[in-house]
């Protein structure tokens, strides 16, 4: 495996020249996002994912499941954003050691071992700033010294003897809309992708139970390892030892069949003229079905066609960029109120002489409710046994755009 | 990496002076003091001394550094005898530095590395569990040939180690030793065999690791596993989890028949793939000819392949027919079969992307077909993930989508392409919605499809127009229409899209070459515009078919063409020749002289395709003194009529590979790619997977306090009254709906968790009897979720726990050590019966139950406790006879094995021993209430008056039918009498005093 210009190998060595394979496939790829993951070499096969701007690239000797590889890699980068609190070049190179010491503990020879944030973070203990200045002063390393037991016992999400003063258990569950809405306003497809974030916080073991109002909502459940899935088929309740600290409970999705509420309107009117160096750009942009929330955090981006060489617009609302090398278009509107719409009108500047672009650009929107769940998902309640302790617990909705896509 | 990174890549590569720089402030140490060295000389003695002072700290800089080097890819080798003495360094971090230096350096420096190689020997005892497994997982890393013997030692002391991390990390280290050395393969065979019987579901994902590195052939160790895998697999980390499932795939595909019965002529099925390769080949002929053909070899080679793939074709469907023949008798799956295919369903449900794949590819090679249906939700739920899963999800689909468009119609719309999608997912998701066009659908997916020839992203609609191009070959009713689309977009502004769209429509026409003069015309007028060379070679290709049918146009296209033949590309030249030699032989007045102006051009080319092409061609339709015979035929052979092409999906045929691996994704036979084999047409002896279940009395659970019923029952039960609101009629009726639910999963749950000789039941089997076992059965949520605890504890505790389980059984006198069904619940009913002791009934534990918790209850049992519960394999053998379940609710005897439980031992019995076992029948007493017979012994040489039971202690509910007090029992005398209780649904104890 090789992370770039880092490497590790767990089996022989391979030379770092096969990198070059990637190299050359990369810059054949007019975009990173267009580098295929799986590439085939001579000798090898190099399985690569793209995250955060950075390519981690695994070498494959033989046949192997590639998701297998991808997943992993996944993981990997999950556990570097969690210990470093971000997945950059700039945080590996600061704690290469770190790094390294956390990439022996997850792969042996190949096979994943200890893959669990809680699991690691009891090897390892993640760096933080009094941390590295009381080891440099004292010595004492960010290894840890006890060994972890989790590994061992057969909840291996979940560390040992966690304690905390303030027993809290947040869950936030968070829907996005995904959607794609043709010319005429009409929605072409929608569905809703919903995912249950947990913050658990609880000392000993606590043993968690959370029921919905309407979990029949929930067509297409993936669980953490955690739930018993048993419970959810017979009962439709979530059942499980949570691992401590921040981690998905689960993701769903909406049946298909429900219809979906689509919470904001977009009126568009793009035209370019035939033979001129000039086209008129106009959106305006309605709250629809918003359940009475306000709709805020409002962006739009438009990746313009590549003849435009320049917008001249005023917004109603918001303020408004426009990058002449990536012809993309982000207009930040922030909230709708209903009694003045917000509009971005204007003038757009096409290169002279240049057909004129067949097609109007799609716009892509962000949007945020908070405290609804646009499926009308409804946590029911929590219980907890095992622990004697009363939690606090709390529940967060939100309702945001996922891909969501007009077509003008 | 990002590009940035690329680009520091070439600046270190650049000069030493700067890789130096730049190392030492990237690899920042705490104190930050090592910036300051310039040379590596300098640099490599420094850490030296580091590494030889006092301090820990200044130590672990040193390791620090140099793991940063490593890391870069640097050379830092010479420093390994400063390292490598650290090796026991009682400070972790710099041990594990050490090792990490250790695994990467010892294969240079071989000799060296021996010396660290007693430090591990020694470790490899350490009382730890955790440092006996490091110290294997290191001393294996080291590539060192000269240690094998030594490696070899410690993973067979290893994987008899009572930790099973340790012998998980042994199985680690199995492969590790194969690779370093593949002699030892058979030694290390039998250490996989051994550990593949393991039941710890640590070591499952491991060692299913390793046979398929060392002997992925061996499948015969997989017979007695094979069960007991199925069962382990939910509680496997997910990593193990996609392993095994792949393994066991390939097992069922050559253990089991085919499930696929009148399926199997459909040519999808690996039967039909002889045939279907020869008609791609064909096809491939037949795209590639149409613009190449020209000679007379060309065509009897067709010919050949025509007639061979008809043989071909002829012979499939006989030997078809004889298979057919022979399926006709009733298919029945095996049991194992369904268990596996049952057992893996859960795991669609898991978050691991890899191990939703895993399941849907075994449910497609080994599932009914009816029933693979399932996998599309998974498989479309893990479109969301990131760009990577998608590419290789969609790729799966793609090849499944061809065979059975059934299984992803519903979800058409989710494969709708966005903009923001990278081009290879746009193209796989076109591909998908090709594959799933039909009359139905087809025309909201030209709507769609219209979008996508606009998009800005030029490959991607030159793809979508390909698409269309299928579509309408394949859906005859819109090939009008597609037509027509496709020539509107002949006058489209982008080359790439028109160019694209007459090779497209050059495809069309040939297949319906009638009605399409005008098509022709207005193509022929594009020749002045067009630049792309594919379109104009398809254009000219089109009028030379059909010269004869636009006889104005065609000459006027030579002239043109005849003029620009030395810029044009060579593939169009090769056409213009073509043209040119149609021409001549159906129009020579006017075309003559062009032709030969055309050959003569053609003569002096360049290209020696171009110049064999014209010689060849002028030998043919000039008439001269030598030509042969052959130039009789030159209109036949110019002129024929030429198979239409075949509009393919790349992904036909791609699923003779294995889904999710890595050989389909890049569709060549990736190095260690394990084929899947064909259905055997007999399915092998399934009783090589029987267990026997001597060996077995092993393990047993800590079964402990058996779980009261959760106050919460109710909670749950009513919450759930939407589903069952038939049965929320009164509390009690809906609690006792969820619960009998629950026994269901409960007994999926011991099967699954379990190992079991008996397993492979099937859970609907005889639900009528399930339902009175389920009263005897059914408990709380809480015990549920014990449940799921104690059974991987189960598998936990290993060995260790054997010997005092031994012990306990020996004492027993039942015949129970036969069996390790450490069903934890039937081991607790019996003892609950068997202590009559009270328990509170409010002890409500969930927390986990672990081994101490076990010993306090079991203490005060004065009786010694049977390892095993043979009415539990009554409840499975009745279970496995799934077909004639049904007799069993027939009030007729059923014969029993009559495993007897220990009632009461004779010790404690103050001489009466009495033994109960569950006949199965219907209860005399009530219909409620399941009998139980109970054999009382008098062991003692006084007679035992008035036995009756005394005090009972029953649960609310609970009803308990008793039997008439015996007056006496004769010495060496015993008696049956029986009983009858109404469990409720539960496992609640019945407690009562003889």
């Amino acid at each position: 495996m090789s992370l770039g210009e880092y490497e590790k190998h767990w089996k022989s060595v391979v030379s770092q020249s096969v990198c070059d394979y990637f190299f050359e496939a990369q810059e054949k790829a007019a975009d990173v996002e267009n580098v295929p993951p799986v590439i085939s070499t001579p000798h090898h096969y190099l399985i690569s994912i793209y995250r955060d701007k950075l390519f981690f690239v695994s070498v494959i000797q033989t046949e192997v499941p590639p998701l297998f590889v991808i997943e992993f890699l996944h993981r990997v980068a999950d556990t570097f954003q969690d210990y470093f609190g971000e997945c950059s070049e700039a945080a590996i190179k600061d704690n290469v050691v770190i790094v390294y010491e956390l990439l022996e503990e997850m792969l042996d020879n190949g096979f994943p071992l200890a893959t669990e944030s809680n699991i690691l973070k009891e090897l390892i203990k993640p760096p933080t700033i009094l941390r590295s200045v009381v080891n440099s002063i004292t010595g004492s390393s960010n290894v840890g010294d006890t060994l972890p037991t989790g590994q061992l016992s057969n909840i291996p999400w979940r560390r040992a003897g966690v304690k905390y003063t303030n027993n809290e258990a947040y869950f936030d569950v968070v829907e996005e809309i995904d959607a794609i809405i043709d010319k005429s306003g009409s929605t072409v497809f929608a569905e809703i992708q919903g995912v249950i974030d947990a913050c658990i916080k609880l000392s000993g073991m606590p043993d968690l139970s959370l029921s919905f109002m309407n979990p029949r909502l929930l067509d297409d459940v993936s669980f953490h390892p955690c739930i018993r899935f048993k419970r959810w088929e017979s009962e439709r309740v979530l059942s499980f030892i949570p691992p401590d600290g921040n981690f998905r409970l689960i993701s769903y999705r909406v049946s298909s069949q429900n219809l979906v509420a689509i919470p904001v309107y977009v009126k568009h009117s793009i035209s370019f003229k035939e033979n001129s160096s000039c086209g008129r750009f106009d959106i305006t942009i309605g709250p629809k079905q918003n359940m009475g929330k306000t709709i805020e955090g409002i962006t739009v981006t438009v990746h313009m066609p590549k003849v435009v060489l320049n917008m001249n617009l005023t917004p109603t609302q918001g303020s408004y960029t426009f990058d002449p090398v990536t012809k993309v278009l982000t207009w930040d509107v922030g909230k709708i109120t209903p009694q003045k719409l917000p509009s971005l009108k204007g003038l757009v500047n096409l290169q002279s002489g240049a057909p004129k672009p067949e097609e109007n650009p799609s716009l892509n929107i962000q949007f945020k409710i908070q405290q609804l769940a646009i499926s009308g998902l409804k946590v029911n309640r929590l219980d907890m046994y095992g622990e004697k302790y009363k939690p606090f617990k709390g529940v967060k909705y939100v309702t945001k755009a996922g891909k969501f896509q007009v077509r003008t | 990496m990002s590009s940035n990174s690329f680009a520091y890549n070439e600046q270190s590569g650049g000069g030493e002076a700067t890789e130096l720089g730049q190392e030492a402030t990237s690899t920042i140490s705490p104190s930050g003091a090592f910036g300051l060295f310039s040379s590596d000389m300098k640099k490599n003695e420094d850490l030296k001394q580091m590494l030889e002072s006092n301090k820990d700290s200044a130590k672990l800089d040193a390791m620090k550094r140099i793991v940063g080097m490593i890391a870069k890819g640097k050379n830092a080798s010479e420093l390994f005898p400063a390292v490598v003495k650290n090796v026991a360094s009682k400070n972790i971090e710099i041990k594990k530095l050490v090792y990490v230096y250790l695994v990467r350096y010892a294969e240079e420096q071989q000799d060296l590395a021996l010396l660290s190689i007693s430090t591990f020997q020694r470790a490899l005892k350490d009382p730890n569990q955790l440092i006996r497994a490091s110290a294997l997982r290191v001393l294996s890393s080291i590539r060192v040939p000269i240690i094998v013997p030594i490696m070899m030692l410690a993973i067979k002391e290893a994987s008899a180690d009572l930790s099973p991390y340790v012998r998980k990390n042994a199985a680690h280290a199995i492969q590790k030793l194969y690779s370093l050395d593949p002699e030892q393969k058979e030694m290390l065979i039998e250490i996989i065999e051994k550990l593949l019987k393991d039941k710890s579901t640590l070591v499952a994902g491991s060692v299913v690791m390793a046979f398929e590195e060392v002997c992925p052939d061996r499948i015969d160790l997989i017979h007695k596993n094979y069960r007991k895998l199925c069962n382990l697999l939910v509680d496997v980390e997910e990593w193990g989890q996609v392993v095994i499932i792949h393994m066991l795939t390939r097992y069922a595909r050559t253990q089991f028949v085919s499930p696929w019965r009148q399926v199997d002529s459909l040519p999808a099925e690996p039967q039909g793939k002889p045939k279907n390769t020869g008609m791609g080949s064909l096809s491939l002929l037949q795209r590639i000819f149409p613009i190449y053909m020209s000679s007379r070899n060309y065509v009897s080679f067709l010919g050949d392949v025509l007639e061979d793939n008809e043989k071909d074709f002829y012979d499939s469907d006989e030997e078809q027919k004889e298979k057919a023949d022979k399926r006709k008798r009733p298919y029945a799956m095996d049991p194992d079969h369904r268990l596996l295919i049952r057992n893996t369903k859960p795991l669609l449900q898991s978050r691991n992307a890899a191990v939703v794949m895993a399941v849907a590819q075994l449910y497609w090679h080994i599932a009914p077909k009816s029933e693979a249906g399932i996998i599309s939700k998974s498989l479309v739920r893990l479109l969301r993930s990131s760009r990577e899963v998608q590419y290789i999800v969609l790729q799966n689909i793609a090849t499944m989508s061809i065979q059975r468009k059934g299984m992803f119609e519903p979800y058409l719309k989710s494969f709708y392409v966005r903009s923001t999608d990278a081009t290879m997912i746009k193209i796989l998701k076109l591909e998908i919605l090709t594959n799933l066009a039909n009359e139905a659908n087809i025309s909201t997916l030209l709507r769609e499809f219209q979008t996508y020839v606009k998009s800005q992203d030029k490959q991607f609609a030159a793809a979508t127009i390909q698409t269309i191009g299928r579509c309408a070959t394949s859906i005859t009713e819109v090939s009008d229409t597609c037509l027509n689309g496709l020539v509107c977009l002949l006058s489209n502004r982008d080359e790439i899209v028109v160019a694209e769209s007459v090779v497209v429509i050059k495809k069309l026409l040939q297949m319906q070459p009638m009605q399409h003069g005008e098509i022709i015309k207005h193509m022929a007028k594009l020749l002045d515009s067009i630049t792309v060379p594919v379109a104009r070679a398809s254009i000219l290709w089109l009028i030379g078919e059909n010269c004869e049918r636009v006889p104005k146009i065609a000459p006027d296209v030579l002239r043109k063409t005849a003029k620009s033949f030395t810029s044009e590309d060579d593939l169009v030249k090769l056409q213009i020749l073509n043209l040119g030699a149609k021409l001549y032989l159906t129009n020579s007045k006017q075309t003559k002289l062009l032709t030969q102006y055309i050959l003569n051009l053609g003569k002096y080319d360049q290209n020696y395709d171009i110049r064999d092409r014209t010689r060849f061609i002028r030998q043919l339709i000039v008439p001269n003194e030598k030509s042969g015979a052959l130039s009789k035929y030159a209109k036949k052979i110019f002129l024929a009529q030429k198979p239409a092409p075949l509009l393919e999906s790349p992904f036909k045929d791609r699923d003779h590979f294995q889904l999710g691996t890595l050989s389909h994704t890049l569709n060549t036979k990736a190095t260690g790619y394990l084929e899947l084999s064909n259905w055997p047409e007999v399915a092998p002896d399934p009783s090589v997977r029987n267990v026997e279940v001597i060996e077995l009395a092993k393990e047993w659970t800590p079964a402990g306090k058996a779980k009261k019923e959760n106050p919460d029952k109710k909670f749950y039960s009513e919450s759930e009254e939407e589903e069952d609101s038939s049965e929320s009629s009164s509390d009690s009726e809906s609690e006792s709906g969820s619960e009998s639910g629950e026994d269901e999963e409960d007994d999926r749950s011991g099967d699954s968790a379990e190992d079991s000789g008996e397993s492979g039941s099937e859970p609907e089997a005889g639900k009528g009897r399930a339902a009175t076992r389920s009263r005897a059965r059914g408990r709380g949520d809480s015990k549920d979720v014990d449940k799921e605890k104690e059974n991987s504890k189960t598998s936990e505790s290993s060995s260790g726990e054997s010997s005092s389980i031994e012990e306990s059984s020996s004492d027993s006198e039942s015949e129970s050590e036969s069996e390790s069904e450490s069903e934890s619940r039937k081991v607790t009913k019996e003892k609950e019966k068997k202590t009559k002791q009270e328990r509170n009934p409010l002890t409500k534990d969930v927390s986990l139950l672990d081994l101490d918790d076990f010993n306090l209850v079991s203490t005060p049992v004065a009786l010694p406790t049977p390892a095993l519960s043979p009415s539990l394999i009554a409840d499975l053998e009745g279970l496995n006879l799934s077909a004639t379940s049904s007799v069993i609710s027939v009030s007729t005897p059923v014969f029993v094995p009559g495993k007897t439980h220990v009632l009461l031992h004779r010790m404690s019995g103050k001489g009466l021993a009495a033994h109960y076992f569950f006949p199965r029948q219907p209860c005399i007493f009530g219909d409620k209430m399941v009998s139980v017979q109970i054999t009382l012994n008098n062991t003692t040489d006084q007679k035992i008056e008035n036995i009756h039971v005394g005090g009972k202690k029953l649960p609310m509910g609970m009803q308990m039918h008793v039997f008439n007090p015996i007056e006496s029992l004769e010495p060496a005398g015993s008696i049956t009498v029986s009983m009858g209780i109404d469990f409720c649904d539960s496992t609640q104890t019945a407690s009562f005093q003889l």
